[in-house]
C-alpha cells in the first residue's frame, strides 16, 4: 500500500484514503463540442502510460476530498512529491529523480528503462 | 520435432529418458525476417504458430525481452470462458475456445485443457438481471450459457454456501459448461515447439531497444540488445509494455498499464470442481490439477510497472472468497505475484494495423487475455500476413477510440473479467 501525502492536509495517510484518477494536466478543452475526433480521442482516451517518472492525480475520497497531482515512478512506485490541483508540473532535481529510480539489477521487467536524463 | 505420444514415453522410459530432445532451438538472429513478433508469450507464439501453418510464412522471429512466457502467460489464473456480451466479443473468445478445444492434439502438446465449467455468481436482484440478459445474449450469439438456479449451483459446486444467513447470499448463477482451465505454461511451450519446428525462431534474451522507420514511414525493423534485426512486418505483442514499445514508433495508445494480482494456497485434495466467479464481490476462483486453489485478485488503481502489487487488494480479495467460501478460511496461502496488465477504455483489445505501415499490434487484454490466446493469435496472423484484419477481428480497431465504435465490454462487466 503506498503512502501518499496530500498536500491540503499536508499528511501523509495511507492509500486507502485515495482515490486514483489517472494522468494528470490533461486539460479539458473549453470548446468540447467544436472540436475534432483526433482531439477528442487524444483526451479521452490517449494516455502517456510511461513506464518511468509520471504525472498523476489523486483524490483524498475519504480525507479532504480534493484533488491533487503527484509525480510518481511507475516502476518503483515511489512518490516525489505531491502537489496542489491547478500547480504547474514541478521542476525536479536529478536527485529527486535519482532517489526515487528502482534498483538497476531486477527481472527483466523491473528494469529502468527511463533514465533520468530523459525522465523530462 | 520428435511426436510425443504413449508409445514415446514407454520407449523412454526404457532408455532411462535419454532420448528426449530441447523442445525448440536457441538459434543466433538472421538480419532479415519476414515478420518479427515482438514479445514470446502465448499471444505472440500463437501468432508465429499461425503464420507458419496456416499462411506459410515461416521466415518469423519471436523476439523476447526475458524468458518465453514469462510475462502475463506465466501469471495469470488460467481461466478460459466466451460468455462475452457483445457480438464482437463472442465472435473473438468463441473462436478461442473452439481452438481451445482441439488444441492438444493440434500442438501434439498436452495444454491440459480441461472443460469444468465457468459459474458466474449472482447474490443480487440486480446481478441476476444482468446474467439472464448476458445468457440470452450468448445464446443467440451460438455461445453456450445456462441460468442455474442455487439448488442446481449446489448441485454443480458442493462446497459452496448456499444458504440465506450469508452476507452474499447466492440466489443464482450463470454457467458456461465449456470453459475451463488449461495449463498455461503448456500453452507457450506447445506453439513455441511447434512453431520452431516449422522454421520460426524464438529468440529470448533479446530486448527491443527501438522501431526502426524508412524514409516513407513504413516499418523496416527493430534495433534489440542482440542488433538491428530488418523486417517489413513488425508485430507488436507486448501486452503491459505496448504503450512502450509503441512509442518508439510514434503511435500513442489508448492505454493504462496497471499491476494485476493473482495467489495459490497450499495444495488439496479435491474440492473445488469448476470456476467460481463472482462479480458483485469480486472474487474469482478454481483448483489447479495440483490441488492449489487459485485466486486472482484485482488490479491496483495506479498505474505501474512494477510486477507487484498492494497487499490490501489481496487481503479484499480473499475476505470476498472467504464469504462464499467459509470453508476456505483456514486455507494457508503459498505464493502471491502480480503481472502488468494493459487496459484499454472499453476492456476490449485492440487487435490491428495501425497508422504505420507494416506495424502491427495485439494489445489491451488487460485482465483476461489468456482465454483467448489461440483466436488472438490466430486471427492476428490473419491480420499481418493478408495486411487486413480478419472478420472476426475487424470491430477491434485502433481507430475505434477515434470514430466512437467502441466495445465496450467495461460497461457490459463492470469488473475485471
Amino acid at each position: 500500500m503506498l503512502l501518499i501525502h496530500c498536500p491540503y492536509c499536508e499528511e501523509d495517510r495511507p492509500e486507502l484514503e485515495f482515490h486514483g484518477a489517472g494522468e494528470a494536466h490533461m486539460e479539458r478543452p473549453k470548446n468540447m463540442g467544436d472540436i475534432s475526433p483526433e482531439d477528442f480521442e487524444k483526451f479521452f482516451f490517449i494516455r502517456e502510460n510511461r513506464k518511468g517518472l509520471v504525472f498523476e492525480r489523486w483524490r483524498h475520497l475519504h480525507g479532504c476530498g480534493r484533488f491533487f497531482n503527484a509525480a510518481r515512478h511507475s516502476v518503483s512506485d515511489k512518490f516525489i512529491c505531491t502537489y496542489k490541483a491547478g500547480e504547474p508540473k514541478p521542476e525536479l532535481s536529478d536527485e529527486q529523480i535519482a532517489a526515487v529510480l528502482p534498483p538497476a539489477k531486477g527481472t527483466p521487467a523491473n528494469e529502468p528503462i527511463v533514465s533520468k536524463g530523459d525522465a523530462k | 520435432m520428435r511426436k510425443f505420444s504413449g508409445f514415446a514415453v514407454v520407449r523412454e522410459a526404457m532408455r532411462a529418458h535419454k532420448g528426449w530432445a530441447e523442445q525448440w532451438n536457441t538459434p543466433e538472429p538472421r538480419k532479415q525476417y519476414d515478420v518479427i513478433i515482438v514479445g514470446a508469450g502465448g499471444h505472440g507464439l500463437a501468432t508465429a504458430y499461425y503464420l507458419a501453418k496456416e499462411f506459410g510464412i515461416t521466415n518469423v522471429a519471436v523476439l523476447e525481452k526475458g524468458w518465453l512466457g514469462g510475462g502475463n502467460t506465466g501469471r495469470n489464473t488460467t481461466i478460459i470462458r466466451s460468455n462475452y456480451l457483445y457480438d464482437e466479443s463472442a465472435g473473438i473468445y468463441n473462436h478461442a475456445l473452439k481452438l481451445w478445444e482441439g488444441l492438444s492434439q493440434e500442438l501434439n502438446y498436452n495444454v491440459m485443457f480441461s472443460q469444468r465449467g465457468v459459474m458466474m455468481l449472482a447474490h443480487n436482484v440486480h446481478d441476476v438481471q444482468v446474467s439472464k440478459r448476458h445468457v440470452h445474449a450468448n445464446r443467440l450469439n451460438g455461445v453456450d450459457n445456462e441460468w442455474l438456479t442455487p439448488q442446481q449451483v449446489k448441485d454443480y459446486c458442493p462446497p459452496i454456501n448456499i444458504g440465506k444467513s450469508v452476507r452474499y447470499p447466492i440466489v443464482g448463477a450463470a454457467l458456461q459448461r465449456r470453459g475451463g482451465v488449461a495449463r498455461h505454461d503448456a500453452v507457450a511451450w506447445g506453439y513455441a515447439r511447434a512453431a520452431a519446428d516449422m522454421g520460426v525462431h524464438i529468440i529470448q534474451n533479446c530486448e527491443v531497444k527501438g522501431i526502426n522507420r524508412g524514409s516513407d514511414g513504413a516499418v523496416t525493423g527493430v534495433e534489440t540488445t542482440r542488433g538491428t534485426i530488418n523486417a517489413k512486418k513488425v508485430g507488436v505483442v507486448a501486452a503491459g509494455h505496448t504503450s512502450v514499445l509503441m512509442e518508439m514508433a510514434g503511435v500513442q495508445m489508448p492505454l493504462e498499464s496497471f499491476p494485476l494480482q493473482a495467489l495459490v494456497s497450499e495444495p488439496v485434495k479435491p474440492i473445488l470442481p469448476c470456476v467460481v466467479m463472482s462479480s458483485s464481490v469480486h472474487a474469482y476462483i478454481s483448483q489447479s490439477d495440483k490441488g492449489e486453489l487459485v485466486i486472482g485478485a484485482g488490479t491496483d488503481q495506479y498505474a505501474s510497472y512494477s510486477q507487484t502489487g498492494s497487499m490490501h487488494i489481496l487481503t479484499d480479495t480473499l475476505e470476498a472468497i472467504c464469504e462464499v467460501f467459509p470453508i476456505f478460511s483456514r486455507m494457508k496461502m503459498m505464493r502471491s505475484w502480480g503481472g502488468i496488465v494493459d487496459v484499454t477504455p472499453d476492456r476490449s483489445p485492440i487487435l490491428a494495423k495501425t497508422p504505420v505501415s507494416g506495424l502491427f499490434v495485439n494489445c489491451g487484454w488487460g485482465t483476461g487475455g489468456f482465454k483467448a490466446t489461440p483466436g488472438s493469435g490466430n486471427v492476428f496472423a490473419h491480420t499481418i500476413a493478408k495486411d487486413e484484419p480478419h472478420k472476426i477481428n475487424a470491430g477491434f480497431t485502433l481507430e475505434r477510440f477515434r470514430n466512437g465504435r467502441l466495445i465496450d465490454e467495461a460497461a457490459a462487466a463492470a469488473v475485471a473479467h
